[in-house]
């Protein structure tokens, strides 16, 4: 399918049609910021936002879900939120982290919870048009997305270029019709990729993504982490606002007639102090400069060997977030390479 | 990375999904501790191996990781000796045979009883609540007893009050083809065995020439550790302890020259999900509920946070 190309009210009546069909998740204004949230009309998307305060993996896995529901007696059944919805103004960097989560919940042991509400998710993602204050993905190589989600969108002055990438993303323009974007319309996108990369560099990152690994290998004794942590409230703002942390609790829950019940999962953080407290209440990361350095080692080192990716997509979210103003990853590895 | 959403795992099973069990018999070993028998209502095998572990159910309390001290050799039930220290392990206490749990699992690596282990001489060193896991290799050892050299046990806790499965605890020391030996930290009237940290069973005794008062014929036998090591270069060592006495062990058997790589642990982590998603049982690079519980000892050695 070509990029079509539509001005705001063509985009908006698409929006509103694709409203009217199904459940339609949107980027809307809360006060000075922005969140997603179930989408009324399309006059209330604000595909100029600068970042979500949370990032849109708590579609896939909310701050808490019910995985399984059990009868006293003892039978469990699983539950599963089969229903299809449509996620609108993915910005890149984020968009990245999902396809992150996809590859961490769908490989070694099948997370069937995170993967049906995936399947059922048809994503739209949008390019920035605004860089929010700490941002710095395009350090991270994440200020523009090649794969994983279903239409592109993207603001060329006052026009919107539609670009469907999948057949299901085919499907949610059915019935659109629009001109095809000419060739100097996607020479301008070409541009805007371009500009992004440069747009958002809030922090400037002073090595490569692909440096951090070896960086953290032989960074493990640095000063940095009980220096930061020094200030640390271990308070887990840093990874409920991250869009590559997954960690989650599991929680059995007892219904009213006390016979059923539900076990639920629950973001969980590993800044918190309990967070790898064992039987007889031996913690293996007591203080907060473990569990802060375990935070870094996780995004830089862990994760990014499995999945052959650094953790972190630079949305700043952490950043903006951390009431100790410790916890700009940028700082600390660029604090690193200096102590190289 | 692109293909995942067009994956066609539709009909996966849910990884969280506890499979009904019941419990067959329970027995009180301590204090602390309870030794269960349950049976998976569907009648399979629970399919595991020596060192696993599985999450245990307990509805609308919670869910708990335990592992297994039976060995894959007793068929139709499967054991785990359980303390009391949590929700979960609280209410499991207070079950009796025909109740119901959830089962999920089993997981983690194993000891590897059915490959390096084999034709190999095996020493077993359990520190308290350690036996439980060995448990399962040892008797998995010992019912293929010919499959293996020598055999040999080393028990220690912290008092006669607190010994597990005593009574095959004195059947391994009864056994011509085993050498057994056991030390308690603080004996009691009762206790006439040796006391002492579990290193004491791995150490000559060093008598001194200038001191001759306690070198009396008896005593000098009491002291005198039953482990031999005939072939360090041949004898595979499992360790299983509280994280304190993994380093000492661990010297004592570098001191016997045991090759490192010879040497196998059971560590512990909140392994909260048993399938490598929650985080909670992380060590660096490792998910213990994936990559171990069990691991080779050198490839540990230098991981921080480990031990």
């Amino acid at each position: 399918m070509n990029v079509k190309k539509l001005d705001r009210a063509a985009l908006d009546s698409w929006v509103d049609s694709l409203i009217a069909r199904q459940k339609v998740y949107g980027v809307q204004a809360r006060g000075e910021r922005f969140a997603f949230a179930p989408l009324a009309r399309a006059e209330d998307l604000r595909l100029d936002y600068d970042v979500t305060i949370l990032p849109p993996k708590k579609y896939f896995l909310p701050q808490t879900e019910d995985l399984v529901t059990f009868k006293r007696s003892g039978e469990y059944d699983s539950v599963l939120d089969d229903e299809p919805f449509v996620l609108l103004g993915v910005h890149p960097y984020d968009m990245v982290a999902v396809n992150q989560m996809d590859a961490i919940f769908s490989s070694d042991n099948y997370d069937v919870h995170y993967m049906t509400r995936r399947k059922n998710a048809a994503i739209v993602v949008c390019d920035v048009q605004n860089a929010s204050p700490n941002v710095f993905a395009g350090c991270m190589g994440t200020a523009t997305v090649k794969d994983g989600f279903d239409v592109l969108l993207t603001r060329i002055g006052d026009a919107w270029l539609v670009d469907a990438r999948t057949e299901k993303g085919a499907g949610l323009l059915e019935g659109v019709s629009a001109p095809d974007a000419g060739e100097a319309d996607l020479a301008a996108r070409e541009k805007v990729w371009a500009e992004n990369v440069e747009k958002l560099q809030r922090h400037k990152l002073n090595c490569a993504p692909s440096d951090i690994p070896d960086l953290l290998e032989k960074s493990y004794g640095h000063p940095v982490w009980e220096e930061r942590a020094a200030l640390c409230f271990s308070c887990g703002t840093c990874t409920n606002v991250c869009p590559t942390c997954y960690c989650f609790d599991v929680q059995d829950d007892v219904n009213w007639d006390v016979e059923t019940g539900k076990r639920s999962r629950t973001w969980d953080s590993c800044q918190l102090k309990d967070f790898a407290i064992v039987a007889g209440d031996h913690n293996f990361r007591p203080n907060a400069a473990d569990r802060f350095r375990h935070r870094y080692y996780r995004k830089g080192k862990y994760v990014a060997d499995k999945i052959g990716q650094i953790a972190c997509v630079g949305c700043g979210r952490c950043v903006t977030g951390c009431v100790a103003k410790i916890a700009n990853p940028v700082e600390i590895y660029n604090r690193l390479m200096e102590d190289k | 990375m692109s293909n995942v959403v067009s994956d066609t795992g539709a009909d996966r099973k849910d990884i969280y999904l506890p499979e009904a069990a019941t419990v067959v018999n329970v027995q009180p070993m301590t204090a602390m501790e309870s030794f269960f028998a349950f049976k998976l209502d569907s009648g399979r095998e629970l399919g595991h191996m020596p060192g696993q572990f599985v999450e245990v159910s307990v509805p609308g309390i919670g869910e708990a990781p335990i592992s297994v001290s039976s060995s894959p050799t007793l068929k139709g039930l499967f054991q785990m000796c359980i303390r009391r220290m949590g929700n979960v392990t609280n209410h499991l206490h207070k079950m009796k045979p025909g109740d119901r749990v959830g089962i999920r699992g089993p997981f983690g690596t194993h000891f590897p009883v059915d490959t390096v282990m084999k034709g190999k001489d095996i020493l077993f060193i359990a520190g308290g609540i350690g036996l439980v896991p060995l448990r399962s290799a040892i008797n998995y050892v010992l019912d293929n007893r010919k499959d293996y050299g020598e055999v040999s046990i080393l028990f220690g806790c912290k008092s006669p009050a607190e010994r597990l499965f005593t009574r095959e605890l004195a059947e391994w020391s009864a056994r011509e083809d085993v050498t057994f030996d056991e030390t308690v930290d603080v004996g009691d009237e009762s206790w006439k065995g040796k006391t002492g940290v579990i290193t004491s069973l791995m150490k000559k005794p060093v008598f001194d020439p200038k001191s001759t008062v306690q070198v009396g014929e008896e005593l000098s036998k009491e002291l005198m550790p039953a482990l031999e090591i005939k072939e360090p270069g041949n004898t595979i060592a499992l360790v299983c302890g509280p994280p304190v006495m993994y380093k000492f062990v661990i010297l004592e058997l570098k001191e016997l020259g045991v090759p490192i790589e010879n040497i196998y642990v059971s560590l512990e982590r909140r392994m909260k999900c048993g399938v490598g998603k929650c985080g909670h049982c992380q060590i660096n690079q490792y998910y213990v509920c994936q990559d171990g519980p069990v691991f080779k000892f050198a490839d540990v050695i230098d991981v921080r946070e480990a031990i």
